[in-house]
């Protein structure tokens, strides 16, 4: 037992634990003991606001490995909404088969390529009907794609801005890729109309509220990985890294392998969030993959405060939580909204929202 | 224009008599004969002033067309908008509409005088009429017309008309049933310089389900292959030149998109991911300036561009020296958070145009001027707005080595971009050439929008589809070097049009993409970079 417990009061102290305990309680038992109420009840959590906590959670997690590399390896990625846009169709290609022959044109094929007069899958749909290749492609297609890019991209020591704008154009050049019909992602529309996953129908508020009781453990456990990724001596490089390459690589820490590390498993873990994102949105199309998404991530971890882990998380809740308002309250400001924070988040809050709750609290 | 059954034959007819000899006035007798109950009696009145060949008449056909054509007191009279005209003499007339009456027009008139206009327009004396006649004859024509074009032909001056007619002669000879007079026609059609050609030779040699050719006779496919090989290889050329001047004039937009952020991020350092915006905001500017002369100078109107291109300048240039001024300046080597920033103003600057001009494109018309093209032959036009952007281009790339090698300005950016220490003890003004530099960076990027307005859409989003590509320019060339940006943009430009006719447009810009992110790999300081000290700083 003795291991075990030092292990875990490592990862955090008790205060922290009850709170981590206080959110797996309210996700996995008080959310969804709230949705078995009656409709007309005044505590009913509508499919509405699961759903929107359900899209937040996915982001949480995604702002969690933006932090991973931005906030704690010193590399702003502009091209992280690709990850999570690759996750996704890796999932969305598993859901397309699940629709069957329900489709408009009553075919095993999905009704674009009916549309497109197409007559079989194209070879790299092959095995997209298991689940469990579904899951693996999940995790290895945005991972391998980091690997490879970050691997040619470190070795030649691309960094700051520079590497910042490539990403920004991998991440163009595959919207523009997923754009086209002849890909087979489904061009334009991208996937949609989904029916079921391992057979429960994605209709049914009882399997909405399992996915989003799975989002909120994988969000649980993203932040678990990430708390012990940075207090293990690794995070100490990575943090030496940020600080001082030059000196870090001078002490014989091989920061490209550290580097390269931490950007593949900060792009799988936006992988694994957008897979859990599309069943409960039900689309996917390339318009995640554009350079604004990903610049949009970025300022969640900016607003929430950088280098924390706490910080992303409040800062994905705050911005997302700010935008489904503004989006229907008042439409026209969601930008003005948007730019100001990106401004003002940079300008006055160097360390974000947690920053500006430190110094407060140091006042007083 | 398609003509079909008796309409190609009443053409013909009609044709015959458009050759004959003219007179002067418009026969009285027919034009009072266009008002007759009996449909036969209309077609014949048709024929006559066809016959007389005077073309004047084509206005009373398109008015009978337009039911304009009506009777009042038993006179023909053409009732227009503005009032009624006695058909024959033109003089004014004051009618109660109650008391005209309507000439009924059927279907078979209406294709009659369809025909008819056609006829009319092979002798127009404008060159521009008779040659849009002379295509649309060669485009469609039928057997029964041939001896007409060939007569029309003799009477014929002009070059292109002539051409024209030759291949529409030709056209119907390939459907002879005498070989020999097929082989000639195909002959003739080889040297055609309509594009529309070679599919008329093509079809020949394709083969029919039954196993033989379209064409029976072998000599008359072999003359279409070479036929067909004379067109192409008189292509090859103005082609070839054609994909280098498109390339050209794509690196152009692409450059002129880039130059300004060669400035503010090449030279200064500065991220600014709201350099696509100070282009749209270039583009917005051309457009009010465009409304103004619409609105006020109409006479003026083609000659707006030369207000809208200082005007561009100062617009754009006055939000960039706020922006350096207000924010950007805060931020001086904190890169990272520079990019965020901008790119928030870019946001606030794209809904403030929104909210002020409308979330939809709004329309920039090109001065007349600049519509059209000439054409290169091989079916090869060069627009003239694309050319117009490549000597633009030019004349901005001359302004700007002009102002940073031979202005007081332009020293002290060089100085203060190689040491800025070093020149503030110099007594440079550091800050304000900063704001000054970054003026005139998004003072360029506001020409740039002046150039983007003339070839694509002006909308809120404009700049967001230029900034991705403006920033692989500049990374690509080698930041600090104006010369890289240039030979990057026009050489990123040709490529991505000899890649299209393999690739497609959209697929060819992926490779692009790809091969600038695989030549950072190699070369992470661009393709150009500065060697020694200043590749330090």
């Amino acid at each position: 037992m003795g291991p075990i417990v030092a292990f875990f009061t490592r990862l955090y102290g008790p205060r922290g634990w009850l709170t981590l305990g206080g959110f797996i309680a309210v996700v996995l038992f008080v959310i969804p003991l709230l949705r078995l109420l009656p409709p007309e009840h005044s505590l009913h959590l509508s499919d509405y606001f699961v759903l929107l906590i359900g899209k937040i959670m996915c982001y949480a997690m995604v702002a969690l490995a933006m932090d991973l590399i931005w906030g704690y390896a010193g590399i702003l990625s502009l091209g992280h909404g690709l990850f999570f846009a690759l996750g996704g169709y890796s999932m969305g290609m598993y859901l397309m088969r699940e629709i069957g022959t329900e489709g408009q044109y009553r075919s095993h094929l999905p009704d674009y390529m009916v549309f497109l007069d197409w007559k079989e899958f194209p070879w790299y749909w092959a095995g997209s009907e298991y689940f469990w290749l579904a899951v693996l492609k999940v995790i290895l297609v945005p991972g391998l794609l980091a690997f490879v890019f970050g691997w040619f991209a470190f070795r030649s020591r691309i960094k700051g801005v520079y590497f910042s704008i490539i990403t920004q154009a991998l991440t163009f050049a595959f919207m523009l890729l997923f754009f086209r019909n002849d890909t087979g992602f489904g061009g334009n529309n991208g996937f949609t109309d989904f029916k079921r996953i391992l057979g429960f129908p994605l209709a049914d508020p009882v399997t909405k509220t399992a996915l989003f009781m799975i989002t909120g453990l994988f969000l649980v456990l993203t932040l678990l990985a990430c708390r012990y990724l940075v207090i293990s001596k690794l995070g100490r490089v990575l943090a030496a890294i940020r600080d001082a390459e030059g000196r870090a690589m001078f002490s014989g820490y091989k920061t490209r392998d550290y580097k390269l590390f931490v950007w593949t498993l900060s792009a799988v873990m936006c992988g694994i969030a957008g897979a859990l994102y599309v069943p409960q949105v039900g689309i996917i199309n390339p318009s995640e993959m554009s350079p604004a998404n990903s610049i949009e991530m970025a300022i969640w971890v900016a607003v929430g405060g950088r280098g924390t882990l706490v910080g992303p998380l409040f800062g994905a809740g705050l911005v997302n939580g700010a935008k489904s308002w503004f989006t229907v309250a008042f439409p026209d400001f969601w930008l003005y909204f948007l730019g100001c924070l990106f401004i003002l988040a940079t300008l006055f809050l160097p360390r974000g929202a947690i920053g500006l709750l430190d110094r407060l609290r140091r006042k007083t | 224009m398609s003509l079909t059954g008796y309409r190609k034959i009443a053409l013909a007819a009609l044709l015959f008599a458009a050759l004959a000899p003219r007179a002067y006035a418009l026969d009285a007798g027919a034009v009072q004969q266009l008002a007759a109950e009996d449909g036969d009696a209309k077609l014949a009145a048709i024929n006559r002033l066809v016959t007389e060949g005077d073309v004047a008449a084509i206005g009373l056909f398109k008015a009978m067309q337009d039911d304009g054509l009506q009777i009042f007191n038993g006179r023909v009279v053409i009732v227009t908008g503005d009032g009624v005209k006695d058909a024959i003499h033109g003089e004014t007339l004051v009618v109660p509409p109650d008391k005209l009456e309507a000439i009924v027009v059927n279907n078979r008139i209406r294709g009659a005088l369809d025909s008819a206009i056609a006829a009319l327009k092979l002798i127009v004396p404008q060159r521009a009429e008779r040659l849009a006649a002379a295509r649309a004859v060669a485009a469609d024509a039928g057997e029964e017309m041939l001896p007409l074009i060939e007569r029309a032909l003799e009477k014929e001056t002009d070059a292109e008309v002539k051409t024209l007619l030759a291949q529409a002669a030709a056209a119907i000879g390939l459907k002879s049933p005498v070989a020999e007079r097929r082989r000639l026609a195909v002959q003739v059609l080889g040297q055609s310089e309509n594009p529309q050609t070679k599919q008329l030779l093509a079809a020949l040699l394709e083969k029919t389900p039954d196993g033989g050719y379209t064409e029976p006779d072998a000599a008359v496919r072999e003359e279409a292959q070479k036929a067909i090989r004379a067109i192409d290889s008189r292509a090859v050329v103005p082609q070839l030149l054609g994909t280098v001047f498109y390339g050209l004039s794509l690196g152009s937009v692409l450059l002129l998109a880039a130059l300004g952020l060669a400035i503010t991020f090449g030279l200064m350092g500065i991220i600014n991911m709201a350099h696509g915006e100070m282009l749209m905001i270039g583009a917005y500017t051309t457009y009010v300036v465009q409304a103004l002369f619409r609105q006020y100078f109409p006479g003026a109107f083609d000659a707006y561009l030369i207000v809208a291109v200082p005007a561009a300048f100062a617009v754009s240039a006055l939000v960039g020296i706020v922006l350096e001024r207000g924010v950007i300046r805060h931020l001086y080597g904190r890169p990272l958070e520079t990019l965020l920033t901008t790119w928030g103003i870019s946001l606030v600057l794209i809904q403030l145009v929104r909210m002020l001009f409308g979330a939809q494109n709004v329309e920039v018309e090109n001065p007349a001027w600049m519509s059209g093209g000439f054409s290169l032959g091989g079916g090869v036009v060069l627009a003239y707005n694309r050319l117009v952007i490549v000597v633009f281009a030019a004349f901005v790339v001359l302004l700007m080595w002009l102002l940073l090698n031979r202005t007081r300005l332009g020293l002290y950016l060089r100085a203060v971009t190689q040491n800025r220490a070093m020149a503030g003890c110099m007594g440079i003004p550091t800050p304000r050439v900063d704001a000054l530099t970054f003026g005139l960076g998004s003072g360029i990027a506001g020409l740039g929008g002046v150039a983007l307005s003339q070839i694509g859409n002006v909308g809120p989003d404009l700049g967001q589809s230029y900034i991705v590509d403006s920033f692989m320019v500049v990374v690509l060339g080698g930041v600090g070097q104006l010369a890289g940006t240039i030979i990057a943009a026009l050489s990123l430009g040709e490529i991505n049009k000899f890649l299209e006719p393999y690739a497609g447009a959209v697929l060819g810009k992926i490779i692009v993409l790809v091969f600038i992110i695989l030549v950072i790999q190699k070369r992470p300081q661009g393709l150009f970079a500065l060697r020694g000290r200043s590749a330090e700083a």
